[in-house]
């Protein structure tokens, strides 16, 4: 029961973004990818979550392959992507944004009992409902982001760059809500971040990105105290 | 006064059925980012179906019946198995550009010969289903029928659907949100490419109904759309070419501008007005009226 | 040194076309000659929408209305100021160019879908327009006649042949203008524009300028083209300029390959090549007069549709990657 990673290649155009990229993140842990801009984080992600085409090697989820299918229909297997950029449609409502990873599920009744446990965890999302969430900030954008994935009762989540733009009392927030929600939902969690500090200290194992390669895997804790890898891809 | 009475509800009535086109050309350009041309063919065609299940049954409402559900399926259809393919085969090289405009183009033209095949290219008559002949006060006919009463109605009746549809159902909030950004619908389990084949159904049907109130006070013949193509656009520019409010405020602003000075001045500045219309708008608010802020840049 | 020996280049082989033309004319039947003088209006009609899309990017619904606004102002000329045949056909080009270059403007601050839905409002409005003024000739039109042939020229030289040596001379000297501009630093500027306006804006193009002028060189082009169509029907009126005028013109440049001068020719013989089969298809079938009528219409969309899909880049490429 992981995702599991083998020699995965992803090329824009003549680019090569992703190089033969292999880690598993066991169910029930949360996993840190970090690296600098451009490494190539957004595009493993937007591969993990169909929205764009891999070249070469593979990628399981419970031991069924998830590249190539499509990206609602990933979603609707319990594999929620939050995109970089607080992904979020500014012309819906928050009660409406929240709404849309609700629209297709079958159990009404969890939808409601799901939606009150975020309102629970994002109280400002509750004060809200009804205003337009292109008039939320920075951080509440991002609360609503991933509690709109929480609807759909995900089992994986893929969380692109969340501390992006924040300030860092709000980023501080941010990653111990999503280290609670490990627990409290069930879930496993690919956190990509350029912030390698403030992930690594929340997650339990670490994937060093650079240049679409992997450098270094190994627990979080270990990579945070390696003075090697500190000085050459931490910077700190 | 009562030529000023005349023409505020001929500019409404007139202004209702560009309202249908309008509705139907943003539709299709909120889920698919394409100026479907076809559309004045698609219209003209399920006219054509309604037109001949009228002449069948002897009734008008069947063959309105007929039109609005043959333009729901036929919208669906050139979603479907037409643009789908196109967009999936283009997608690099300079072609991208026009590809899909000159596609609608095409198909607008394919339509029309198709119709040729089959009804001929002459001209023909639609029975309206309730007097066409201008209401009588204090002795003077005026240009406004019971036909115009219904068209009014009609459009209203559909538009308070359509509002209800998008902003109150389960499917109205797929459509806006595939609509506004098709990447997070997709990412939130909606299967976008469904529910855009829905949004050219609607305006299919959209396009149907408005040639089944429109016909019966002109021609049906296979370019007898074109004109209300080249209104309907204006109408959505106007609005904002994003926005459904938009494009029946958008049609409204254009019916009136054309009435008032075919009465006041000439019909024959009706053109002319449009177009100088269209090209202000696009000169001084390109994103349309009502949009605040940001027009689009693609 | 090697740009003027290119250029050099470039006459002879217009020069050579032209006496091939005109060697061609000599030996022909009337209907071939007459017929060839509709594929190069057609042709400089293509070229004018090649230069247009292919070279700055801008999508045109509108070309049969340039082509009929250079149609009414070589007949009014005509007509009304007494003017020489052939100054008639340059007042063509010119009205147009600036009635285009005016629109070019507007269009310019247009991207992609407002444009093509502006100058498909024109294509469809003009005509309507132009019904409805009595200096136009209403739905008659008003005649458009360019008189008998030189006498100097001989008894036996006939009407058709001297169409057919005005419409090909025309679209010669055109063609090689327009060849000579977009290899120039013009060109350049315009394929700048068309690939990558970011870019062009960076290297201090001027990009509405540039677009504006594109626009009134097409529309110039298109006015000279419609001068010459009407000049081959003898008169000009509404219904000789519809909708399908343009469209007609697109699928010439698409087949042509949008992104290539060097096949007009092929895109006007298509053009010309179109009714007749549609009409030996129709005496075949036997079908009704709707389907006769109808039928080149859907040649012309169905080949649009087909070109854009299979051969996006024009023919030329698929040559060459063959090869
Ligand atoms: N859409 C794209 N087209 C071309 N190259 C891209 C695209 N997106 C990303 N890249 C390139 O791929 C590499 C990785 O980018 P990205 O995945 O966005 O990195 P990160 O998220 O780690 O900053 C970079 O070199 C970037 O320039
Ligand atoms: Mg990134």
């Amino acid at each position: 029961m992981s995702l599991v990673v083998e020699n995965l290649t992803i090329d824009h155009g003549a680019i090569r973004a992703i190089d033969n990229v292999s880690f598993t993140v066991p169910t029930g842990q949360l996993a840190a990818v970090i690296g600098a801009n451009g490494a190539g984080k957004t595009t493993l992600l937007r591969t993990l979550s169909g929205l764009k085409e891999s070249k070469s090697g593979s990628a399981t989820w419970n031991g069924k392959s998830i590249l190539g299918a499509r990206p609602e229909d990933l979603a609707r297997s319990g594999i929620m992507h939050v995109s970089d950029g607080k992904s979020v449609i500014a012309e819906l409502t928050v009660k409406e944004n929240l709404a849309l990873a609700g629209l297709w599920r079958k159990d009404k009744k969890d939808v409601a009992a799901v939606t009150s446990e975020v309102v629970d965890l994002f109280p400002v999302l509750g004060q809200r409902m009804s205003q337009a969430s292109g008039s939320l900030s920075g951080g509440e954008r991002q609360m609503l982001a991933i509690g709109r994935t929480l609807i759909a009762r995900p089992k994986l989540l893929l969380l692109d760059e969340p501390s992006l733009g924040l300030a860092p009392l709000i980023i501080e927030q941010i990653f111990q809500t999503i280290k609670s929600l490990v627990a409290k939902m069930n879930l496993t969690v690919v956190l990509v971040e350029q912030n390698a500090m403030g992930a690594l200290k929340i997650a339990d194992e670490g994937i060093v990105l650079n240049l679409g390669s992997v450098v270094a895997v190994d627990s979080a804790q270990t990579l945070l105290n390696d003075p090697a890898v500190r000085a050459a891809y931490l910077g700190f | 006064m009562l030529q000023f009475i005349t023409a505020i509800l001929t500019s409404l009535s007139a202004g209702a059925i560009y309202a249908l086109m309008s509705t139907a050309l943003v539709l299709v350009w909120r889920s698919t980012r394409v100026i479907n041309f076809a559309q004045a063919g698609q219209a003209v065609l399920t006219t054509y179906i309604g037109y001949e299940v009228t002449v069948r049954t002897g009734s008008y409402w069947y063959g309105l019946i007929a039109a609005i559900i043959t333009g729901a399926l036929i919208g669906a259809t050139i979603d479907r198995f037409f643009m789908r393919p196109i967009f999936k085969r283009i997608k690099s090289g300079p072609i991208v550009m026009i590809a899909p405009v000159v596609a609608t183009l095409g198909l607008l033209g394919i339509i029309q010969a198709i119709i040729g095949f089959i009804w001929g290219l002459s001209y023909q008559t639609l029975a309206a289903p309730v007097s066409t002949d201008g209401y009588k006060i204090s002795g003077t006919v005026i240009a406004f029928s019971p036909f115009n009463l219904m068209v009014l109605l009609s459009v209203t009746i559909t538009m308070v659907l359509l509002t209800v549809l998008f902003q109150k159902t389960n499917i109205g909030l797929a459509l806006r949100a595939s609509a506004y950004s098709p990447e997070i619908a997709k990412l939130s389990g909606i299967k976008v490419d469904a529910v855009r084949t829905l949004g050219w159904a609607i305006a299919g049907a959209a396009g149907g109904l408005a040639g089944m109130l429109y016909i019966p006070n002109s021609y049906l013949y296979p370019n007898g759309m074109d004109v209300l193509l080249v209104f309907g656009f204006i109408s959505a520019v106007i609005g904002g070419l994003d926005s459904l409010f938009g494009a029946v405020a958008g049609a409204m602003i254009l019916g009136f501008a054309i009435n008032f000075v075919a009465t006041y001045i000439s019909y024959k500045l009706v053109f002319p007005t449009a177009f100088v219309i269209l090209i202000l708008v696009l000169l001084v608010k390109p994103g349309g009226l009502f949009s605040s802020s940001k027009g689009r840049k693609d | 040194m090697h740009k003027i020996s290119a250029n050099r280049k470039r006459l002879f082989t217009f020069i050579l076309l032209g006496w091939v033309l005109l060697l061609i004319g000599d030996r022909i039947g009337e209907l071939r000659q007459y017929q060839g003088a509709f594929v190069a209006m057609y042709a400089l009609a293509i070229a004018s929408i090649i230069l247009l899309t292919g070279y700055s990017g801008q999508l045109s619904l509108g070309h049969s209305a340039l082509m009929a606004v250079g149609a009414y102002a070589g007949a009014l000329s005509i007509n009304n100021l007494k003017l020489n045949p052939v100054i008639a056909l340059i007042v063509a080009a010119l009205v147009a160019g600036i009635f285009g270059l005016i629109l070019g403007i507007a269009a310019a601050r247009l991207s992609g879908p407002y444009l093509a839905g502006t100058t498909l409002a024109l294509a469809i409005s003009l005509p309507t327009i132009a019904n409805q003024f009595t200096i136009l000739g209403g739905e008659q039109g008003i005649l458009f006649d360019i008189g008998a042939p030189p006498a100097r020229f001989g008894e036996g030289f006939s009407q058709y042949k001297w169409f057919f040596w005005i419409s090909s001379l025309a679209a010669l000297i055109m063609i090689w203008m327009i060849s000579n501009l977009l290899h120039s630093k013009f060109g350049r500027v315009f394929r700048a524009l068309r690939d990558n306006q970011t870019a062009a804006q960076l290297a201090g193009i001027n990009i509405g300028r540039q677009k504006a002028v594109a626009f009134g060189l097409s529309a110039g082009v298109a006015g000279l083209a419609g001068g010459l169509l009407v000049m081959l029907i003898s008169g000009v009126s509404p219904s000789a300029f519809p909708l399908s005028l343009s469209f007609s013109l697109l699928t010439g440049a698409v087949v042509t390959g949008v992104y290539d001068l060097k096949g007009v020719m092929l895109g006007g013989l298509v053009l010309v090549a179109i009714p007749e089969i549609a009409d030996s298809i129709g005496s075949r079938v036997g079908g009704s007069d709707g389907f006769t009528m109808a039928l080149p219409g859907f040649l012309v969309s169905a080949l649009l549709i087909l070109a854009v899909l299979f051969l996006p880049n024009g023919p030329g490429k698929l040559l060459k990657k063959k090869m």
